[in-house]
């Protein structure tokens, strides 16, 4: 239960949670939404309403999780 | 610090889309069939011929490519949850990471899949005009954005009515402004739904309770999972802002 290894923290008393610095957050935050939204537009959106690559496979291959996450597909 | 929590989120993401997996498979998969068998009983009706050319096989579609699919979008979603968590831990109250990540599923999840869903329900095969998928599209993404925006909003309001109102009648007058908001947005925004004529009623239901109990299992077990995962990495080093990125 103790937490010896935050000093400042007086004793009984759970310590505050430390927030993570918006500054250290934010290059993290731009690569996980630039690479995440790109993969959820593949598996949600590509070869449905727009089409970046011709043909439809990738819709064709992703289409029973894109129904049942509910995008919309066709 | 942030480098441990993402590549978790992504881990969290990945075990979620596991169980989103077996409810897809045993809830979900029996209505996208009775769906398509409606489509190709009506294509025949119609004197189209039947079957169309298949690109993807339907095993295929139900194995490789479901399980791509969501191993992909949990993965994709894990990482995101990581950053909003991210900001979330130690702003939105003094919670712990387990409780904090807790809020942040349960904000995630109203966000984007009940706020989108309710108006803008996922279809089965067969249900919906292959004309207006542009159109859909764009209003579903833009029910998802507004989803984020106005949960975002509600967390500050929160905290900002808080100290005034006290704990609980914030919390009421924040939900009430937040259906308010959202009952205005939903009466305003066009419907371009079709459903084929005689698609039975019960399919249309079972598939969107399924595809609802997909996105209930996916976040509840990102955020459950995650919470464990979030304050085992803060135990390893208590003091996250003394970290270098």
């Amino acid at each position: 239960m103790a937490q010896t290894a935050v000093p400042s923290t007086p004793a009984g008393e759970r310590p505050a949670p430390v927030r993570i610095p918006l500054r250290q957050v934010l290059p993290w935050a731009v690569f996980a939404a630039v690479l995440g939204l790109v993969l959820i537009y593949f598996v949600g959106a590509e070869q449905g309403a727009t089409s970046l690559i011709s043909g439809n496979w990738v819709h064709e291959f992703t289409h029973d999780g894109r129904h049942l996450l509910g995008f919309p597909c066709h | 610090m942030m480098r441990t929590l993402l590549v978790r989120g992504m881990l969290a993401g990945l075990a979620a889309a596991a169980l989103a997996l077996l409810v897809a498979w045993l809830y979900g998969e029996p209505q996208v069939e009775h769906a398509i068998a409606f489509e190709e009983a009506h294509a025949a009706h119609e004197g189209h011929g039947g079957h169309e050319d298949e690109v993807v096989s339907r095993t295929v579609q139900k194995t490789a490519g479901l399980i791509t699919a969501l191993g992909v979008y949990g993965v994709a979603l894990g990482g995101l949850f990581a950053i909003a968590f991210a900001v979330a831990y130690g702003r939105v109250g003094a919670f712990g990471a387990r409780a904090t990540a807790a809020l942040v599923a349960l904000g995630g999840f109203v966000a984007v899949e009940l706020v989108p869903f309710l108006k803008y329900p996922p279809t089965p095969p067969a249900v919906g005009n292959p004309d207006t998928i542009g159109g859909r599209t764009a209003l579903y993404f833009g029910m998802v954005a507004l989803g984020v925006l106005s949960v975002v909003a509600a967390v500050l309001v929160f905290r900002r009515l808080l100290p005034k109102l006290g704990a609980w009648n914030a919390a009421i007058a924040t939900t009430a402004g937040f259906a308010v908001v959202l009952a205005l947005v939903y009466r305003l925004t066009p419907k371009p739904d079709a459903v084929a004529d005689g698609f039975p009623a019960t399919v249309l239901w079972d598939f969107r309770i399924a595809s609802l109990g997909v996105q209930v299992v996916l976040w509840a077990t990102l955020g459950l999972v995650f919470g464990v995962l979030a304050e085992h990495s803060f135990q390893r080093r208590p003091s996250p802002a003394a970290m270098a990125a």
